[in-house]
């Protein structure tokens, strides 16, 4: 199993490379072709994912997700579906060579930390472990999207404001299709953020006597949580959108991957079983 | 025929200045020039196309002094001295006429490179001389290809994509702010003449609504009508700007009828929906500060015309790949004339056949006075009907050689002209 595992792994890697590769090429020349290819090679990829995650579970017999390679590589398995299940819906222009690119750094990165198949503790033997953190990492997912989204509105936006027309200008799509982008995600990402939020209250209950414990990485997704929360009620209200919506897509992301990581390694707390 | 060549002759925006070229623009349709065009001696085939840009005729003749007095005959008269003449026109011969041809279709010598409209010119110049019976074999097949090259480059390269003008990039602009411009609304303030053409474009693009803001309302009105809109007062314009999306402005105001003080409000209750300003008057008409607001984007003529200089070295780009597009189609045009050796020869054979009709034709119809002339028509048809079936065997011998070796091919051609009596003076 663990051979087949280590394969699997390394042709993620590998698909995943080629697909942002194909997705750079098409950037540069626009060839529809190589979109295409781009395309399957990163769908290949995203099932790569998902058989790499189930041979880990039977190697480990319990849901792959408390390592920090785990964790990496479900984060951005969660970005690689969340990405395909809104390119079903929605078109935007060139928005995979960003995502596919975010989707590589994760999985370099956890290929280089330890890989190592570890002892659950006692505390996470539970059936809620794979929803708790499923769900979080699924809303990490979209708001991941919304990152990237956020990136490409700020790149337009400066072409278009200062009116010096480079290399974005004719690749990137219109603002308007990436501030919706931005609302949607973000709107998608926050309900899986909140399910995740009272999936982990109702876990802790259980676990722990306590809905509610502060405990550091609580208080960081609680943190993050408001920051998407103010985000979407002030798009609803006063119509916060545009840079301004992108510049917080981006805070926000930030805010997703300091709780994730920044927590673990800075700050400790119950919630860091693994390093 | 031995002795023919293809010859394109033509004067353009670039050889010629236009106080020549109307003198010479073949008004009045296609049809008589080109009935003259025919009758002109040494001529078989031709064509005839006349734009504002450029009149150019392609023939198939036998080159000489002679007929180039014609043609210039043809398309000067009197009107200019010979010697001027000859310094305007361009003449090509065989592969350069090809390929000159191939980069007018491709739109690659039209005044503004890539615009799509002079292949319609072609079709329509075909279209005529066709029906007139102008074109042959070679014609014919020439200016397919010619098509078949402005296709190429219009799927091939981007050649057409990126439009040069200011209107044009006023679009570009906006479609990449608004993306769909299906629901948004245009406000005009001014109507001047250029914020009528973008306009336009914009309406092209399918915009919701056309507002018209114009200190004379009359004027207003009548513009807003042109578009299907409406017009409003000039005190109605900060109302107005809550609704529309893209506001051109043109009015001949000597200071400044925007400030952003006045916009910031406005985004407000807009919820800071995107306002897409340009300001096309000189001198200005709006704030430049505007730009620095979230969500409002402002451009003047300036960087309209620099968008416009993007659009132009994109398209100088392309054009490259257009020429190359066009050498390669010149080139298997060539192969396909040299291929067909046996030409002259099959050329021959068929101007005999037609010769041969024509003068039993002229003999034969005006004994038959009583027939109409829908009736003599019917004769003819049915008299180079028949000519082309005698014909058929003979040129599907002959043209089974090309696949062959050429050797044999000499001897067909040889056995065919001497038992059609094509003499030795035609080959």
């Amino acid at each position: 199993m663990s051979e087949i595992s280590y394969l699997l792994f390394q042709s993620v890697l590998l698909v995943t490379f080629l697909a942002a590769a194909a997705y750079c090429v098409f950037f540069v020349g626009q060839k529809n072709k190589i979109r295409d290819v781009a395309r399957v090679l990163l769908v290949s990829s995203g099932i790569l994912q998902t058989l790499y995650i189930v041979s880990r579970y039977f190697l480990l017999g319990h849901a792959p997700i408390t390592s920090q390679h785990e964790t990496l590589v479900v984060f951005a398995w969660a970005t690689s579906w969340a990405y395909l299940s809104f390119r079903w819906r929605y078109t935007v222009k060139n928005f995979g060579m960003f995502v596919s690119l975010l989707i590589l750094l994760l999985l370099v990165l956890s290929a280089l930390v330890s890989r190592e198949v570890s002892e659950l503790v006692p505390a996470l033997q539970s059936w809620w472990l794979p929803v708790h953190a499923g769900v979080s990492l699924l809303g990490y997912g979209f708001l991941s999207l919304a990152f990237c989204g956020g990136l490409m509105y700020l790149l337009q936006e400066r072409e278009l404001k200062n009116k010096r027309f480079g290399y974005f200008f004719v690749r990137l799509p219109s603002l308007d299709a990436l501030d919706q982008l931005n609302s949607h995600c973000l709107t998608t990402g926050f309900v899986f953020l909140t399910l995740g939020i009272v999936s982990g209250s109702l876990w802790a209950r259980q676990a722990w006597g306590t809905y509610w414990q502060w405990d550091p990485k609580e208080t960081w997704s609680l943190i993050t949580w408001f920051i998407y929360l103010i985000q979407i009620h002030q798009r609803f209200t006063v119509g916060w959108r545009g840079k301004r919506a992108a510049v917080m897509a981006i805070f926000g992301f930030a805010a997703v991957a300091f709780t994730l990581w920044g927590v673990t390694y800075l700050l400790g707390g119950v919630h860091s079983y693994a390093r | 025929m031995p002795g023919e060549r293809i010859i394109l002759l033509g004067v353009n925006h670039k050889t010629t200045p236009v106080e020549v070229r109307e003198k010479m623009a073949i008004s009045g349709g296609y049809e008589q020039p080109l009935a003259e065009l025919k009758r002109i001696e040494g001529v078989r085939e031709c064509y005839l196309l006349s734009t504002c840009n450029r009149v150019e005729l392609l023939l198939v003749a036998e080159p000489g002094e002679q007929l180039i007095d014609n043609i210039l005959a043809f398309l000067f008269g009197d009107r200019v001295q010979r010697e001027k003449c000859l310094e305007y026109l361009y003449i090509y011969y065989d592969r350069d006429a090809v390929h000159h041809l191939f980069m007018v279709s491709a739109s690659l010598d039209s005044m503004i490179v890539g615009e799509a409209q002079i292949l319609g010119q072609l079709k329509e110049a075909y279209r005529h001389a066709a029906k007139l019976n102008c074109t042959g074999t070679l014609l014919n097949r020439l200016l397919h290809k010619a098509f078949s090259v402005a296709k190429r480059v219009r799927t091939e390269t981007a050649i057409g994509s990126s439009a040069v003008s200011i209107s044009y990039a006023a679009v570009q602009l906006a479609k990449k702010i608004f993306g769909n411009l299906k629901d948004k609304k245009v406000l005009l303030i001014g109507a001047g003449e250029m914020a009528e053409l973008a306009a336009e474009h914009l309406v092209g693009q399918g915009v919701a609504e056309v507002v018209v803001a114009n200190r004379t309302l009359a004027r207003g009105v009548e513009l807003a009508k042109r578009f299907h809109g409406r017009a409003v007062s000039f005190d109605e314009l900060l109302g107005q700007l809550e609704q529309v999306d893209i506001i051109i402005s043109s009015t001949g105001s000597p200071t400044i009828i925007l400030r952003q003080a006045d916009v910031r409000p406005v985004m407000r209750a807009r919820r800071n929906r995107p306002l897409f300003f340009i300001d096309i008057a000189v001198p200005r008409d709006l704030d430049p500060d505007l730009n620095d607001m979230e969500n409002v984007y402002l451009y003047d003529i300036d960087d309209l015309s620099s968008v416009v200089d993007m659009n132009r070295s994109e398209r100088e780009r392309e054009a490259v790949k257009a020429a190359r597009i066009v050498d390669e189609m010149t080139l298997s045009f060539q192969r396909w004339m040299d291929g067909m050796s046996v030409t002259p020869t099959i050329l021959a054979l068929r101007r005999k056949a037609d010769g041969i009709c024509r003068s039993e034709l002229e003999k034969t119809l005006p004994r038959l006075a009583a027939l109409s002339g829908e009736e003599k028509q019917a004769i003819e048809v049915m008299l180079s009907a028949i000519t082309a079936k005698m014909l058929h065997d003979p040129l599907v011998y002959l043209k089974s050689e090309s696949c062959g070796g050429r050797d044999t091919s000499e001897a067909k051609i040889n056995a065919l002209r001497t038992i059609f009596g094509l003499g030795e003076d035609e080959s």
